[in-house]
């Protein structure tokens, strides 16, 4: 009997010990993880606040309207916020469709060798460093074509949009439930009728979402642009002149000799922040509404 | 073998001898719809029916019941060549419909699939208004001669699943709007709508509560008189309920076809006795 409740008093004290010990490694890992969440998020406000009031000092409507002037002379990103906008809506009338069919020839048709490979390149191209295919660009198509221009420009952010929109297709398409599907082959409907009627527009908001994130990437790219669309000081509409853009725009300035550039630098990143925000909040109503 | 049971059989139906010898009833016998011969299936190297043979009559309501995994879904499958979207999948031996072997080459499976609708387990209808969900089978098969003709189709069909009255005034709103037994009921319109001769149904109650389950029950029997029903059911009262024959399925084997009258009451088999009072599965 007193064995017992000996045996009974010392699991009592062994389990306290060890209980004491477990709430404070759940409590030290707890303030960690808190601590290393706090520092990410308070980098972004940082960087974000100081973007802020660095450019609003300088921000006013001339500057958003107005081309680059001598120093001394004011200037603006008028042209600059055209081009970006030009190039990358052109990057996406031809990335957008390319990517959109491959996303979607991956998830229904890619099950063979021929799907693995495309998956691994589209893979691979997601993680090259966005300077080569500006390289790229200019090897294949700005040197037979004789200059920089909005067209080279484009192809480059176009190349750097596919693989990404393929992938999140895929995985958007590949999220449509087969129960869907069967009940439209059970229908008598073909494949690609299947495809066409039910699981794209079951999986177009996740697609658009896709699409928005790609825009969002490529609008904030300077590297692919340097060697392809170069820059320009004037509004241009021709795709096959050289095209400013607010990346690079941004990167003159900032590299520039005076202090009056290096703040105009800073109105011009807070306005390309500005763009990408808005898309990003685009994205995120467009995922809101899918319940 | 009887004499008037000997003038119904033909060459072609061969296995409706030997289901149709075992039965007492002699009076009438419809012509067989779907007739199986020893059909085995493999998932890649794996069989999972083994020799099925199995007769199911014009306007008839043939139940499937089983453990799960026993190959009664598969076997479902089957018959409107379902399992051909599953990777590896491979048939052998017949599956006579009307006849026509549906696994002779250049079978069109998509008027197979016309003539052979299908309600699946989890209602699943597409994320497109009740209308449109009830109208698409009609649209791919370029049923309609019109718009009339079509919303008309589309009455119809919604009247016989018993779900017109109850969606009339909200045609054009979601599918997924609906409560889980009238998405089951509207599954079943749209395949109604494209006036199939047979209907396979995969537990097509197993998601729903006992109100919506009697609905879709009383629905089966009414859609009887027009259609040749197949059902699958882990509920032996719903066979019990609603079909004319049971049929048995046990690891992939087919342990006996009945009446299902004789079914539940005095099986002929000592696996389907164990089966049904619960000694097992």
């Amino acid at each position: 009997m007193e064995n017992i409740a000996e045996r009974i008093e010392a699991n009592f004290a062994a389990e306290s010990k060890s209980r004491g010990r477990r709430k404070l490694i759940s409590g030290v890992m707890t303030s960690l993880t808190a601590a290393c969440a706090i520092f990410v998020v308070g980098l972004l406000l940082v960087i974000l606040g100081y973007i802020a009031v660095r450019g609003a000092a300088s921000l006013n409507l001339q500057f958003l309207i107005d081309t680059p002037k001598p120093v001394g002379e004011g200037g603006g990103i008028g042209n600059a916020i055209l081009g970006s906008f030009l190039m990358t809506g052109v990057a996406s009338l031809i990335g957008l469709p390319v990517g959109v069919a491959a996303g979607v020839y991956l998830a229904e048709y890619g099950d063979g060798w021929f799907g693995r490979i495309v998956r691994f390149v589209a893979d691979t191209m997601t993680g090259i460093p966005s300077i080569i295919v500006g390289i790229f660009v200019f090897t294949i198509f700005v040197l037979p074509m004789g200059r920089q221009s909005g067209l080279a420009g484009s192809i480059a952010l176009a190349i750097i949009m596919i693989p990404i929109v393929a992938r999140t297709t895929e995985e958007m398409v590949r999220l449509v439930p087969k129960a869907m599907r069967e009940a439209a082959l059970a229908l008598g409907a073909p494949h690609w009728r299947v495809t066409c009627d039910i699981v794209l527009p079951a999986a177009k908001s996740g697609i658009a979402t896709g699409a928005m994130l790609a825009i969002a990437r490529v609008s904030g790219e300077t590297a692919p642009l340097l060697f392809t669309a170069l820059n320009s000081r004037f509004y241009n509409f021709h795709l096959d002149q050289p095209m400013a853009s607010l990346t690079v725009q941004i990167y003159n300035y900032a590299t520039g000799p005076f202090e009056i550039e290096w703040q105009m630098a800073w109105a011009a990143t807070l306005i390309l922040m500005l763009l990408i925000l808005i898309i990003n909040v685009a994205v995120r109503y467009l995922t809101r509404k899918r319940y | 073998m009887t004499p008037k049971m000997a003038q119904i059989q033909t060459p072609a139906v061969a296995a409706n001898v030997r289901t149709a010898a075992r039965e007492n009833d002699n009076a009438n016998v419809k012509a067989s719809k779907i007739s199986v011969e020893n059909l085995d299936f493999f998932y890649g190297k794996s069989q999972a029916l083994y020799g099925i043979s199995l007769d199911i009559r014009e306007r008839e309501v043939m139940a499937f019941i089983g453990p799960s995994g026993c190959g009664k879904s598969t076997f479902l499958r089957t018959l409107n060549r379902m399992n051909d979207t599953i990777p590896g999948a491979r048939v052998e031996g017949s599956v006579l419909i009307d006849r026509q072997n549906v696994y002779a080459p250049g079978t069109d499976v998509v008027s197979l699939r016309r003539k052979v609708g299908m309600v699946f387990q989890k209602s699943n209808p597409f994320p497109k208004s009740i209308f449109e969900n009830v109208a698409y089978g009609v649209r791919i098969n370029r049923m309609a001669r019109n718009n009339a003709d079509l919303s008309d189709r589309v009455e119809k069909a919604l009247t016989d699943a018993a779900l017109w009255d109850e969606v009339k005034d909200r045609l054009k709103s979601s599918a997924f709007g609906l409560s889980g037994g009238q998405q089951q009921r509207l599954c079943i319109a749209r395949a109604l709508a494209i006036e199939p001769e047979v209907i396979l149904m995969d537990e097509p109650a197993s998601a729903l509560d006992p109100i919506a389950t009697q609905k879709i029950e009383e629905l089966i029997v009414e859609l009887k008189k027009n259609y040749t029903i197949v059902i699958v059911t882990h509920n032996m009262q719903q066979a019990a309920r609603v079909s004319d024959k049971t049929s048995f399925f046990l690891l992939g084997k087919l342990i006996e076809t009945n009446d299902t009258s004789k079914m539940f009451t005095k099986p002929d088999e000592k696996l389907t006795e164990d089966y049904i009072t619960g000694r097992f599965g």
